[in-house]
């Protein structure tokens, strides 16, 4: 009874107008909705996907539920405390059989040696030699290969690792692990790697957003008060470097820094040090921060000038014509004011600086690495993609909060590009 | 620049006075100085990283192309040059393509859930560039797409989205919708609207968010070491290379070539930018 209702409009040919409103708008939002459809299918494959995958590799834990499938089915029922059942041993013993025919001992022996070590001999060792034994009993046939299969710590090891999903690698990127017991302990402060990796990644990084928020501030505050003629053309000498290559500038510090570089000449010509004290400048703490101070610091002069061009210079006259001292206005009047410009910038500084590789592998030395060399590290090296996902994913969510702020404080997408 | 003090400034007004614009062009040369060391050290004749007496001394024997005739007859360096040509202006075109069409969809006002997918596109930006390197090779290795161009160019066009993304929008939000309905009242047909004035509106958003796809990739090493096999190596990573390995003032020469391209660049973006702001008359 719609079309006789008072309160509803219809079309000529009988239609419902709010309807026909309502699909129009529909067929609008659909309209722009499908612009963005190509980028984010591209954007999701590509990007979110391996995101996940990584995510995934940081948690998942297959080796032992495909290799040793008996093993996993005679310790379902296991608890620690009991004896190991004869069962388990010889599922153990099948299991590296067959393992050994299928050349998969050394991924056995591999994935249980990056949680306990020593695992690696054990294994290769139990699986050359059980081939030979036909018939069990198989506990004593294993505790005569090696005595390590007679006692706990070894089976504890298989019952953890008999999960499809692990916290290991998690444990391992905060310098954690099980002992002899089975309880997870903190790794003896000479082992510990991780744990200092990231604090040093922080301060660091938060060390290079001070700074520049203190050599920008002045710079940027300096460029909005010059006639438009000269701020633009200094303007170029914050740009240029922003446009040029990274590892063009990292080359540079690279020439400017080194032991017998130009900083160190120019000292010794000048008898400020001796030929024989040239000063250490780089491949240490201080070299990764003064390079990345000046890669970074167009991220922060940009944001700041802009916020700052935004601001009427009679706040300030009114101020200190009221008889405010010119700094006191300046504190209580223009500072606040620029807030946000230093927000803004000083989380896009940290933001890019917690994941920086490339400077601190060139010029950082020992004492300036990062995070991110470690992740390449495992990547490429050691081979231990788990735990490459797992410092990787910390990381990413390290950013994402630092994102999230930033989002919050500026808006997504309102990024100032200069 | 004159000195903009009133006559009955005290000498602590002084100080402050050239205090502050000291401190500011400090900053500025240390700003510029690594690109300011890199120019001159290219024309070494010595096969070191120093500036040597017979430099110093403006000595023409200290000066050479050396570095430069030999960054054109290295066959791995110019073939680093060439996969660079070939990986960035592809990827600067996919970028571009996907990221203005998406700019133009997130600009319209029925669109919805703006801010979230706003967002994120432009998270390539936001995670760290070592875990983007990291996940894809993991991801990629499982497709058989390391060791190819077109593995690099999905990452790279990755990359360089959320630089166009966030241009185009911006020009698009000075954009005056008055003018396409102007121009369909009199009887455009909306592609001829959109050609004839839509696009030479947005065009130098298009191209400023080109130019930094097409920068983005051409320096970007840390996905390329891990996605590049010894036939894809590029320009960055060719350098990266040199200088861990055997380092030597080729990549000077090449170094001060990447400058003089950035600055035709910087001078590009300028143009636009005061051609945008011409065009609506802001000027």
């Amino acid at each position: 009874m719609a079309a006789t209702s008072p309160e509803t409009l219809t079309l000529e040919g009988g239609a419902d107008l709010k309807r026909a409103l309502r699909r129009t708008e529909r067929r609008r939002r659909l309209g722009a909705f499908s612009l963005t459809v190509p980028l984010l299918l591209f954007v999701l494959v590509f990007f979110f996907l391996p995101l996940f995958k990584m995510f995934w590799l940081s948690i998942a834990n297959p080796t032992i539920p495909e290799y040793m499938p008996h093993t996993v089915q005679a310790l379902r029922d296991w608890s620690p405390s009991t004896p190991v059942p004869e069962a388990a041993y010889k599922a153990v013993a099948e299991d590296l059989k067959h393992a050994r025919a299928d050349h998969t001992f050394g991924r056995i022996a591999k994935r249980l040696n990056e949680e306990q070590p020593g695992s690696f001999t054990l294994i290769n060792k139990t699986a050359m030699r059980i081939s030979r034994v036909d018939h069990g009993p198989w506990k004593a046939a294993l505790i005569k290969i090696d005595k390590a299969w007679g006692e706990k710590p070894i089976w504890r090891l298989l019952k953890r690792q008999s999960a499809p999903f692990t916290a290991d690698f998690y444990l391992a990127s905060l310098d954690m692990k099980y002992n002899q017991q089975g309880q997870i302990v903190q790794k003896p402060v000479y082992d510990r790697v991780y744990v200092p990796l990231f604090i040093r990644t922080f301060w660091m990084s938060a060390v290079i957003t001070l700074l520049t928020v203190l050599l920008g501030y002045p710079l940027a505050y300096w460029l909005t008060a010059l006639p438009d003629r000269t701020s633009n053309l200094l303007m170029i000498c914050v740009l240029l470097p922003f446009w040029t290559s990274l590892l063009v500038r990292t080359t540079s510090w690279i020439v400017l820094l080194q032991g017998h570089g130009v900083i160190n000449n120019v000292l010794v010509w000048a008898h400020i040090i001796g030929d024989q004290h040239r000063l250490k400048l780089i491949y240490n703490q201080f070299g990764t921060i003064v390079a990345m101070t000046q890669v970074l610091l167009p991220f922060m002069i940009l944001p700041l000038y802009s916020v700052m061009r935004g601001i009427s210079p009679s706040y300030l006259r009114a101020g200190i014509s009221l008889g405010a001292h010119p700094a006191r206005a300046f504190w209580k009047i223009y500072m606040p004011l620029t807030l946000p410009g230093i927000g803004a910038g000083g989380l896009l500084v940290f933001i890019l600086s917690i994941g920086y590789y490339i400077t601190p592998e060139l010029v950082g030395g020992q004492s300036g690495q990062f995070i991110s060399n470690m992740i390449v590290y495992n990547v490429q090296q050691s081979l231990n993609w788990g735990l490459a996902a797992a410092l990787g994913t910390l990381l990413t969510g390290a950013a994402l909060v630092f994102y999230l702020i930033y989002n919050r404080l500026v808006g997504a997408g309102k990024v100032s590009l200069g | 620049m004159k000195i903009n003090l009133p006559p009955y400034a005290g000498p602590a007004q002084w100080l402050w006075y050239f205090g502050f614009r000291g401190f500011c062009i400090m900053v500025l040369i240390f700003l510029m100085l690594p690109l300011l060391i890199i120019i001159p050290l290219s024309f070494t004749s010595t096969p070191y990283f120093v500036f040597t007496h017979k430099m110093l001394t403006l000595d023409p024997a200290g000066y050479s192309l050396r570095w430069y005739h030999h960054l054109f007859t290295d066959p791995s360096w110019m073939h680093a040059i060439r996969n660079s040509f070939i990986i960035a202006p592809i990827a600067t075109l996919i970028a571009t393509i996907l990221g203005t069409l998406a700019a133009l969809g997130l600009s319209r006002s029925h669109m919805p859930l703006k801010q979230f997918i706003s967002s994120l596109l432009i998270l390539p930006m936001v995670v760290p560039l070592i875990i983007t390197a990291t996940a894809v090779f993991f991801y990629f290795s499982s497709l058989h797409l390391v060791n190819t161009y077109i593995g690099i160019i999905i990452v790279h066009s990755i990359l360089g989205i959320p630089f166009v993304v966030i241009t185009v929008t911006a020009t698009l939000a000075g954009f005056d919708y008055q003018l396409v309905r102007a121009s369909q009242s009199m009887g455009a047909s909306p592609w001829y609207t959109f050609f004839k004035v839509t696009m030479p509106l947005v065009m130098p958003g298009i191209i400023s968010g080109a130019l930094f796809a097409f920068m983005t990739s051409f320096d970007e090493v840390v996905v390329v070491m891990f996605l590049a096999g010894p036939e894809q190596r590029t320009l960055p990573l060719q350098m990266w290379v040199n200088l861990r390995y055997n380092i030597n003032p080729t990549i000077l020469a090449i170094a001060t070539l990447i400058i003089l391209l950035s600055v035709v660049m910087l001078l590009t973006l300028e143009l636009l930018r005061r051609r945008n702001a011409r065009m609506r008359g802001l000027e």
